[in-house]
């Protein structure tokens, strides 16, 4: 007899990996807020908003990491072409954002400012209903999910795999982000979308809708987890993980990859546009260099880093590689790409499986001695 | 009708005044007014008489005088009778002759219409080429003339541009006809736009002349499209031919280690900035022969780029074999390095790299269609590189393992080829010709750190509809990529064009998921 689904989801993590989860929600929404807001400025214990910004934008880089590894780590399908969902879900939520500028732009319109200024007369026929929350919230799913969708059906149909599916996606957010660099395409063009003021009416900038804006990322990236760690332990996540390891062989007994891979694919776009809609408030800023394919790219180290095909494995490589960046963009911003370019080298030479490889090995060698 | 009689009779009576000029017209040059000395330059201009060259240039110089009733020229302390040429005595008291700017331009119009006259042909043609942008309609009857005196074909066919257009403006409609029907030939824009007021009731009272001129129009916007697409589709086999050099070498180590190198982009940069160091070495210590850079740069480039892709086939390629995805990930690496080392030792702006003055310049099929001498250099350069690995591949010995270890790595490693050996030559050549790709876009674009990166996605598109393994198919694929993104960028602009490549793209891998040309074998999986 089948459990029912909620005490499946509950058995898919152990004891400690729960624990872990409550301890890393408690700091996020408990520790941190009273961090920032009690403790005064001059003590050494005081949160600053820089602080906040960062970790809250690591978030939702992690939560990425986790979408990416969805279909790397246990779909075996490298996509270089993640930050198009990413930014997808972003410009989504970032509608909203301008709406809710009103009045309080430079030109005191109705239209978002870039419109004004190109002498726009109405907003365009997909803004419709961006003023809507909740409309805006279903944008976010379901254009990276749409996106995702068609794209993912024809490639997966023609069984396009391997490199070649990579460098697709590659010219995918390439030719993505041309079209939104182009002003008529009606997303701000190189400038994107910023300046916001406020969200469901309240002040962005406030740290209240700081503090709300992080705990709601650090509970996103904690549901996404669980969700992860259910999915991939489910006959779905076992059937996907045969078919990243013997394709033909998972074909020959009679199951039809195309419905998996699309499946997955799928989901993790639409996560991606989740982490893209929460950290486009945080940061303030959205525009087409997000769609970069040196962005996307990147991506795909903070999972190899962690050690893909485990979920905390992302997590950690987003926040490691993410930490070294901000880190070393400050102190020595000419090595940060020799920096970058060596760790791309060094971890697919050295540490196949990532961060968590390396600890498990060293793990096994203590327990071997001992 | 009275009009076109008194030309004729101004043509008659200023031919058989060709001894000498008319002294009063020659007198008139120092009138008070303004109108009055146009009017004289004018007339005299119409004799055509080498006479009035030497008068109004020394009007022009300022030494044109007036001495009584009479105009002389004084030069230095020789004095003559600017009628006559005939040397005079010194007058005692020259008036100079006023020239504003209204009688300079107009002598400068004068002196350039009356150079269509000169003995010489090469000056006959100059003056023709300029007269095409600066005719009005009072020259017609002087570019009459000139017509029946030239017997220089090229000269003859610019003048009678010049003297339909200059015809254009003539009271006669049946003149204005013949011009309009004489300039419907020709397909320049700037004919097009003398035209274009003709069409319009306003500029044109006679409707039969001015339906002529519709259609003379509509029949040089024909022939300008067509340029434009000529044009177009050159272009875009240059740029098919860059995408060549670059996807041939990615189309030869994809086919050997399966894997793709994206690192290949810079090694192209590695090419460009050999180049650069090459014109850099020549101008230190060759300045004579700086022309002869390129030629030498092709080597440099080539070893240049081919020991990088050495190194990196030794260092972490090879390490890698069988593991394309993490491949990918690691080129992509090496790649972030090799550009940030370009920025490091040359700096982060583009450097300059000249064009050889043998390469500058083009060839000019029509008046708005010039093929640019770098591009067909660039595309003959091209085919050469594709007929020496042509050469290599097919006949011989390396070829012909590099071949075998594409179509099936184990069995070639079963009959004693050295696989690994074949994979770092293999790389090696492949980043080499990437180098001389290097060389050819250093001639016709930017030099600079990032420069790689804009080529790489369309070389792994050239690779991906051209099939692995065979040339053909990445010849293909490259010049047919070129050419369409080219045309479809004149029609649709550059984004949307790049956008409908990859759908289309994608749709063709539908139907033919190994590419155009693939290899035949049974394979489940690879």
């Amino acid at each position: 007899m089948r459990k029912p689904l909620t005490i499946r989801i509950l058995a898919s993590l152990d004891r400690k990996a729960w624990l872990a989860l409550g301890v890393f929600l408690a700091f996020a929404l408990i520790a941190v807020p009273v961090m920032h807001l009690v403790v005064p400025p001059e003590s050494a214990f005081h949160l600053s908003t820089y602080f906040i910004t960062l970790i809250g934008k690591i978030m939702c880089y992690a939560l990425v990491a986790v979408a990416m590894d969805l279909i790397w780590g246990y779909g075996g399908i490298l996509s270089l072409g993640h930050g198009l969902f990413f930014a997808l879900g972003g410009y989504a939520f970032g509608m909203y954002l301008m709406r809710q500028i009103g009045r309080d732009g430079s030109y005191q319109s109705d239209l978002p400012d870039f419109m004004v200024f190109l002498d726009w007369k109405e907003l365009p026929w997909f803004w419709t209903g961006s003023d809507s929350f909740g409309w805006v919230a279903f944008l976010v799913l379901a254009v990276p999910a749409l996106v995702a969708f068609v794209f993912g059906y024809f490639a997966f149909r023609s069984r396009i795999k391997g490199v070649y599916f990579s460098i697709i996606t590659q010219a995918l957010t390439y030719a993505a982000m041309l079209l939104f660099f182009r002003n008529e395409t009606g997303f701000g063009g190189n400038n994107g979308f910023t300046d916001f003021k406020r969200v469901l009416g309240v002040s962005i900038t406030s740290p209240e809708t700081r503090l709300v804006l992080f705990g709601l990322t650090a509970i996103a990236l904690a549901a996404t987890l669980v969700f992860a760690s259910w999915l991939v332990k489910s006959k779905f996540g076992r059937v996907l993980t045969a078919i990243r390891d013997a394709e033909s062989r998972v074909m020959f007994i009679g199951y039809n990859p195309l419905w998996y891979k699309l499946t997955i694919w799928v989901i993790s776009a639409m996560l991606c546009g989740i982490a893209g809609a929460l950290y486009v408030p945080q940061v303030g800023i959205i525009n087409p260099s997000e769609m970069s394919p040196a962005n996307s790219i990147e991506i795909a180290i903070w999972v190899a880093v962690g050690g893909r095909g485990t979920l905390i494995g992302p997590v950690i490589g987003a926040f490691a590689v993410n930490l070294a960046k901000s880190w070393f963009t400050v102190s020595f911003p000419e090595y940060w790409l020799f920096f970058l370019g060596l760790l791309f080298i060094v971890v697919t030479l050295m540490l196949p499986q990532g961060l968590v490889g390396l600890w498990k090995k060293l793990m096994d060698k203590k327990g071997a001695a001992a | 009708m009275t009009k076109t009689i008194l030309v004729f009779l101004l043509l008659a009576s200023s031919l058989s005044a060709r001894a000498a000029l008319d002294p009063a017209q020659v007198n008139q040059l120092a009138a008070e007014d303004s109108s009055d000395k146009v009017a004289a330059i004018q007339q005299l201009t119409q004799t055509a008489d080498p006479d009035a060259v030497r008068v109004l240039k020394a009007m022009a110089e300022d030494s044109l005088f007036l001495a009584g009733d009479k105009a002389v020229i004084i030069d230095g302390d020789k004095a003559f009778n600017a009628a006559t040429g005939a040397a005079i005595e010194m007058p005692a008291n020259p008036e100079s002759v006023t020239v504003n700017n209204r009688i300079r331009g107009e002598l400068a119009n004068a002196l350039a219409a009356l150079k269509l006259f000169d003995p010489e042909a090469a000056v006959r043609l100059a003056s023709a080429q300029k007269l095409q942008s600066s005719v009005s309609p009072a020259m017609a009857p002087l570019l009459a003339r000139a017509l029946e005196k030239e017997s220089d074909a090229k000269i003859k066919a610019l003048l009678v541009l010049a003297h339909a257009q200059a015809n254009l403006g003539n009271q006669d409609p049946e003149a204005r006809m013949a011009a309009v029907k004489a300039l419907a030939e020709t397909s320049s824009p700037t004919i097009k736009s003398v035209l274009l007021p003709l069409t319009e009731k306003a500029g044109e009272p006679d409707d039969k002349v001015r339906y002529e001129a519709i259609a003379a129009v509509k029949a040089i916007d024909s022939r300008l499209a067509i340029a434009e697409n000529v044009g177009r589709a050159f272009s875009g086999l240059s740029l098919g031919s860059i995408l060549l050099l670059g996807a041939l070498g990615l189309a030869i180590t994809y086919g050997v280690m399966g894997i793709i190198n994206m690192a290949h982009g810079e090694l192209l940069m590695v090419g460009a900035y050999a180049t650069y160091g090459m014109q850099t070495v020549f101008r230190a210590y060759l300045p004579d022969y700086l022309d002869w850079y390129l030629p030498a740069a092709i080597p440099a480039a080539f070893f240049a780029a081919a020991l990088v892709g050495v190194v990196m086939e030794r260092t972490v390629i090879r390490w890698l074999y069988g593991r394309t995805l993490e491949t990918l990930l690691a080129t992509w690496g090496i790649s972030l390095v090799l550009i940030q080392a370009a920025r490091v030792l040359f700096g982060a702006q583009n450097v300059e790299v000249a064009n050889p003055s043998w390469m500058s310049g083009g060839i000019e099929i029509m008046p708005n269609l010039i093929l640019p001498w770098n591009r067909i250099i660039i595309v003959g350069f091209a085919m050469f590189v594709l007929f020496l690995v042509w050469v290599l591949m097919n006949k011989t010995r390396l070829g012909m393992f590099v071949r075998a270890v594409t179509q099936n790595r184990a069995m070639a490693g079963c009959v004693g080829v050295p696989t690994a050996r074949i994979d770092t030559m293999a790389f090696a050549l492949g980043a080499g010709i990437a180098g001389l790709g290097g060389v050819a876009l250093s001639q016709i674009s930017n030099v600079g750190p990032d420069m790689g990166q804009g080529y790489i996605v369309d070389s792994f598109m050239v690779v991906v509809v051209g099939g692995v393994g065979q040339l053909a198919g990445a010849v293909w694929a490259a010049l047919g990529l070129g050419i369409f993104s080219k045309l479809l960028e004149g029609w649709a602009g550059a984004v949307i064009a790049k956008i409908a490549i990859l759908v289309a793209i994608i749709i063709f891998i539908q139907k033919r998921p190994q590419g155009i040309f693939a290899l035949k074998g049974r394979f489940v999986d690879n």
